[in-house]
This record gives C-alpha cells, sequence and structure tokens, in this order.
C-alpha cells in the first residue's frame, strides 16, 4: 500500500504540471487529494452488493474497494443481478441470491471472491466457484446465538400452543375454559433430538439443558467432540426419530440432505413428537409434512425456513393450528445482522487484497 | 343422612386425575358446571348459595375468598384449597382469624411456568406475533424484505433483571443463564441465599429499571405491589428494554404500559396475566404490535395441571382429617 501511495503523489505531481491550468503550486494539499481520489478510484478493486445491507459492511467495503449496490430492500431480480456483476473483482451478496454458472461467468475474469452474507451456502454452487478458483466467504459464528435463540424460541412456541394461544386471545375465545385447555407438551424429561450438531445445533442444545431435558440424542456424518461437553449421544438418524419428543433440524442443506424429512421420516417419529425445522426449506418434503400433522403422526411443527420463501398464504401447511411458521428470522436482530454484514465485506476485503480470508467455506 | 364430608369444586378435575379418585371416594363432591351455566367462573351470588354448609372449599380458579364468602359457607368450613400458587384472591389473614388452613400447589408447578415465561420472553424479543401474521397475511416478502426485516432482540450477552427470585424466578434465571447473559439482577424485600445458584445480584427495584435488557416480574402479589409497574417504573427503564409480566395482571398499571409501549419508552412488553382475564379482544393494549399477550397459560401442561389438581385434592382430604396440609400456605 505504502509503494501505491508513493507513486499516487509522484503521478499526481506530473500530472498537475500536465493537466490543470489552475495550478499555481506543485504541492497543493487540495490538489492532490483529488488526484489522489481518482487515482486511487481506478485502481481499488470493484466490489458489487445484491442487497441493502447494514452499513457496518459497506463502510468497511468502501474503504478498500469501490462500491456498487442494489441499494434497495427487495430482493435483486436476475437480470439486474448478472447486469450489476459485469467486471467486478468482488461479489456480496445473500441467501435469495443464486450464484450460479451463468452469474460467475457474466461476472468475468476479474471475479476474484464471492462472499455470502450468511452461514448457508447453499445457494452458491461451489464447484463452478471451486473451477474457476474463485474463493467463497460466509459468516459463521456471529449468527450462532441469534439463531439458537430464534430456534429455542419457535420450539417454545409451538411446544407451549403459542400460536393459539395468541389467537384465542385476538378472537375472544379465551374464556371457553377447560382444566387443560391449551396445554402443551413441557421439556421436563423430554428427550430431544439434534439433527446436525454444529455451531447451531450445539448453541440449541446448551440453551435446552436447564430445562430439564433427560437426554440429547444427535445424529450426523461422524461424531463431534463438543458433544461430551454437553452430554449429547451420537446415534443413527433411525434411533433418533423413534426415541425423541423433540426432533430439531439445524444441518445444512446439501444433496445427502434434501428431503430429509419425508412421510417415512414422520412415520418413525413418536406421535407425540414435535419437529422444529430452522436449517433450510429443502430438508422438508411440505406435502409429507402436511399429511403427517393432519394424520397426527406427529405432534406438531414449527418452520423458520420454507419452500418458497415467502410460503403462499394458501399452503396448506398455513391451515394446521399444530404447525407454526415464521419468516426466516433465524439471524434477526441487529447485532447478528450488522455482524454478518461487517464479516462477509472483510471477506472479501481480505481476499481481494491477497490476505487470509476470516470464514472461508471449505 | 350422610356423613361423609361435603366439598365444593369451583371446576371440574379431569377424570383421569388421580385427585378426583380420592375426592370422589371420601367426599360427597358438588361441583360447578361452567358449560350449563356458560360461564366460565361461578357467578358471585351463585357461589355464596353453593358453599353453604359445605366442609371444603376447592378452587380450580381463582374466586374471592373473603369474610363474605366465609359467613356463607358457614363455621363448618375446615379447609380451603386453591389449585394456584398465586394467592392474592384469598383474604389469608381472614381465614386465620376463623383457623381455617388454606393450601396451595407451589412446586408441581414452577418448570411449567419459568418455561412458558421464557417463551413468552423468547416470543417477545424476537417479535413471533408480527412473524407469523406476516406469514398468514401476505406481508413476508421476497424473503428477507430488507436486511433489519423483524430484527429482534438478543438475550445473549444481555442484562436481565428479575423482580421477585423466589421459586418461578429462580427457575426462568436457571434456564436463561444457558442463553449467555452478562448479568442476573434481582431485586425484592431481602436477598435470596439461592441467588447464588444463578449469580444473581441484588439491587434496588430502581437499579434494576435502568440497568436491564430484560425486566420479568415473577413475584408474588401483596398490597404494596399494586402498579408497581406504573409510568414512573416504565420512564426509568431502557428505552430497548423488554418487560415481561409472569405473575399477576394487578402488578401493571395497563393504560400506563399502554402509553409506554405505544410512545416508544420501551421496546416491547409480554404479558401472561392481565386485568381482567380474559382481556376484552377489543382492548388497546392488542392494537400494539409491540405487545403479547397469552392466556396465561403459565401452567398449561397435563403434568403440571394434574399434579396440582392431586396436590390440591390431598391438601382438602388433610384439612378434612385435621391433619397438617402437605402444602399448606405460610402462615403471615
Amino acid at each position: 500500500m505504502k509503494t501505491i501511495t508513493r507513486s499516487f503523489s509522484v503521478l499526481s505531481i506530473i500530472s498537475s504540471f500536465v493537466g490543470n491550468a489552475n495550478s499555481t503550486h506543485l504541492i497543493n494539499g487540495r490538489r492532490m487529494y483529488l488526484s489522489y481520489r481518482k487515482m486511487s478510484t481506478k485502481l481499488k478493486p470493484k466490489v458489487f452488493v445484491t442487497r441493502r445491507v447494514p452499513e457496518d459492511g459497506i463502510n468497511l467495503l468502501r474503504q478498500k474497494c469501490e462500491v456498487t449496490q442494489w441499494d434497495r430492500d427487495e430482493a435483486i431480480p436476475r437480470h439486474e443481478i448478472l447486469n450489476g456483476v459485469k467486471g467486478v473483482d468482488g461479489l456480496f451478496c445473500l441467501l435469495t441470491d443464486k450464484i450460479d454458472e451463468e452469474v460467475l461467468s457474466t461476472a468475468g475474469e476479474n471475479l476474484r471472491v464471492v462472499g455470502t452474507m450468511s452461514v448457508g451456502y447453499d445457494h452458491v454452487d461451489l464447484s463452478a466457484c471451486r473451477k474457476r478458483g474463485i474463493p467463497v466467504g460466509y459468516t459463521p459464528d456471529v449468527l450462532t446465538s441469534a439463531t439458537a435463540e430464534l430456534t429455542m424460541a419457535l420450539l417454545l412456541t409451538v411446544s407451549r400452543r403459542i400460536q393459539e394461544g395468541v389467537t384465542a386471545v385476538k378472537d375472544g375465545s379465551w374464556g371457553t375454559w377447560a382444566p387443560l385447555w391449551l396445554c402443551g407438551q413441557g421439556l421436563e424429561g423430554a428427550t430431544v433430538g439434534v439433527v446436525g450438531l454444529g455451531r447451531i445445533g450445539f448453541a440449541v442444545a446448551q440453551r435446552l439443558k436447564p430445562f430439564g431435558v433427560s437426554k440429547i440424542l444427535y445424529t450426523g456424518q461422524s461424531e463431534k467432540a463438543s458433544s461430551a461437553q454437553l452430554p449429547a449421544e451420537y446415534v443413527t438418524f433411525d434411533k433418533l426419530l423413534n426415541d425423541s419428543d423433540f426432533v430439531i433440524g439445524c444441518c445444512a442443506l446439501n444433496s445427502k440432505t434434501t428431503g430429509l424429512f419425508n412421510a417415512d421420516t414422520f412415520k418413525k417419529m413418536k406421535k407425540n413428537a414435535i419437529f422444529i425445522n430452522t436449517s433450510r426449506g429443502g430438508l422438508v418434503n411440505q406435502d409429507d409434512l402436511y399429511t403427517a400433522l393432519k394424520n397426527g403422526d406427529i405432534l406438531a411443527a414449527g418452520l423458520d425456513v420454507t419452500s418458497p420463501e415467502p410460503l403462499p398464504t394458501s399452503h396448506p401447511l398455513l391451515t394446521l393450528e399444530n404447525c407454526v411458521v415464521l419468516p426466516h428470522i433465524g439471524s434477526a436482530t441487529l447485532k447478528a445482522r450488522n455482524a454478518m454484514s461487517e464479516l462477509c465485506a472483510r471477506n472479501i476485503v481480505a481476499a481481494l487484497y491477497g490476505e487470509p480470508i476470516p470464514c472461508q467455506v471449505k | 343422612m350422610s356423613t361423609r364430608p361435603r366439598i365444593y369444586l369451583t371446576q371440574k378435575i379431569p377424570e383421569e386425575c388421580e385427585g378426583w379418585r380420592l375426592l370422589r371416594e371420601s367426599c360427597d363432591v358438588k361441583v360447578y358446571d361452567e358449560i350449563e351455566t356458560g360461564h366460565m367462573i361461578v357467578p358471585r351470588d351463585q357461589l355464596l348459595r353453593d358453599v353453604r354448609g359445605v366442609d371444603a372449599l376447592y378452587l380450580a380458579l381463582p374466586v374471592q375468598v373473603d369474610a363474605e364468602l366465609l359467613d356463607a359457607a358457614g363455621p363448618q368450613l375446615k379447609v380451603i384449597a386453591t389449585k394456584s400458587v398465586g394467592l392474592n384472591h384469598i383474604d389469608l389473614a381472614e381465614c386465620a382469624r376463623r383457623n381455617i388452613p388454606v393450601g396451595y400447589t407451589p412446586d408441581v408447578l414452577t418448570d411449567a411456568v419459568a418455561e412458558a415465561t421464557i417463551a413468552l420472553t423468547l416470543a417477545t424479543a424476537r417479535r413471533h406475533k408480527e412473524g407469523i401474521q406476516a406469514v398468514h397475511g401476505g406481508q413476508w416478502g421476497k424473503t428477507w424484505e430488507s436486511s433489519l426485516y423483524l430484527c429482534g432482540k438478543d438475550i445473549c450477552n444481555s442484562v436481565v433483571g428479575i423482580v421477585g427470585l423466589g421459586r418461578i424466578g429462580l427457575g426462568v434465571a436457571k434456564r436463561l443463564r444457558a442463553f449467555g447473559i452478562s448479568r442476573l439482577l434481582y431485586c425484592g424485600r431481602a436477598s435470596k441465599p439461592h441467588a447464588a445458584e444463578v449469580n444473581g445480584e441484588y439491587v434496588s427495584f430502581d437499579e434494576l429499571l435502568k440497568m436491564s435488557d430484560f425486566v420479568i416480574a415473577c413475584c408474588s402479589i401483596t398490597p404494596e405491589n399494586h402498579h408497581l409497574f406504573n409510568a414512573d417504573a416504565f420512564g426509568k427503564m431502557k428505552k430497548s428494554a423488554i418487560f415481561i409480566n409472569a405473575s399477576r395482571g394487578i402488578l401493571v398499571d395497563q393504560d400506563a404500559l399502554y402509553v409506554a409501549l405505544a410512545s416508544g419508552q420501551i421496546f416491547a412488553a409480554g404479558l401472561d396475566v392481565t386485568t381482567p382475564e380474559p382481556l376484552p379482544p377489543d382492548h388497546r393494549l392488542l392494537t400494539l404490535p409491540n405487545c403479547t399477550v397469552h392466556p396465561h397459560l403459565g401452567s398449561a401442561t397435563v403434568t403440571a395441571r394434574h399434579a396440582m389438581a392431586d396436590l390440591s385434592a390431598r391438601n382438602a382430604l388433610a384439612g378434612l382429617r385435621g391433619e397438617p396440609l402437605p402444602a399448606p400456605v405460610p402462615l403471615i
């Protein structure tokens, strides 16, 4: 950076001789500043940001990069993203943006990094990026507690029948009392099964402990050393389904986990079981879930993620009292979103300046 | 003529409960039938008639127990069993004067209520009411409408203040600690030895209001704390704070709460208890997006309700036999 600055100074002195009739001084601070800025804009890498995002990230980007942005709250339409990525060095995207072959090739040769403001990266074609030598940055850790809290919130809203309660308050049916009216399932003494004991799954399990759960089970590709801290027992998927009173989907979405929760799965679960998904909508076959809930194969379900998002208001799942759907607010706290924006920017800037990327998808 | 003691229940007990079997075994049981009259709570004039001559009174809903009711029942009344841990509906001094022991249901509902309080806290902090409405109403736009859409409050690293660190308050504190809160403050008449279990810091009510991100009321009701949460109290809270009431509706001046929420003086509120219950559906608190009201679900799990019913039955039966109650209300 120091070399570049010195070059700026030399070049600006030359340009002041050549270019500017108004100049009377070689070292005119203001003119040098303008020249510096003109020079540096040409050398700063270009980054396209696909949405209006918290300022922490944008400010960081602007220090080191030239930023163009789809500065709106709505998701960027396809033709706009294809337009915006042309010739950029870096791409700052959200989980609503499909980053595929078409986007990457439209961007062109200069594209050196893709940073997503999320911990999920199922919307990014990793092999297409690898092929082009493009690293992908993501935002683990900074959203873990917010997402774990939301998972707990959703679980309790389902288990304690909060949705029905709030409705009863609003429509005046609160009052037709019966001793067991709106009684829910307590966590006390329950067996909880976490599907995917990653960062978020582990954080959820930690928060469940003081609720008096009797056992925590988990399943996944392999055992996790962290499970000893809980403790949690590593079991097969089938055993988890068979034994658990609460089944929580916390695993990443990939080719192995797409449609993991289907008719078969729900049949293996207990009839009093509650299913919570805060991972990705693609984990669940929603038609099968609807049938399972309607038939009483499982007790209730809570989804923070659906297919598609948003879920159409006419979707049958929304007619069920024992199904709660939230509009994908897992990481929705100011702290988490600011941190995600900032980390995404840091990933991108690091890649563009040849430094180690803080959080890169392996 | 029957020599079995007579017991009056203000609400029926689920048939599968052990308590129901025990009562039927040894007493003449009369139960208020809310389906017949259409009123959830037995009307006062009917109650005064129904309790005449009973030996035991089993309250499944908080009807007012005062001198008038005790007079109506008669001097033969031996015991009152309330299916609750809250006691603000009972004139305990009057019962003590007449040597009528009162049984209640602490402990067996602690887990259920603490859990429901956390459920309310989380649903309020993460704006579930608005979220569910947005999903059903179609306001949920092209997912992540904005990157700050429906952003709520983190519990992690927050300061939690519990007003009344009794059994339920302690249960709430224990559960919240796993969320990585930075400090657990509490206030009350005196410091509590069990506060050490949750690293609780004993502070004044004012200090708690000023410093807390979450203010959670779990205290029992006394004549001194009616409308404890008034305009003054809300004025002392942080603008970003969330207020949760799991105690009794009378703790809160609901008009002052409305103003505090509508003006942004505090961030949001969650109430499991209101004045009255049920709250009328057109109550203005229900028009506020940042006010969540649950229909008093605190002890609403089958386990807790069965345990409460059984314990109340055993309290009543012990009182009828002249034996110490399993769970007597401590004498003032």
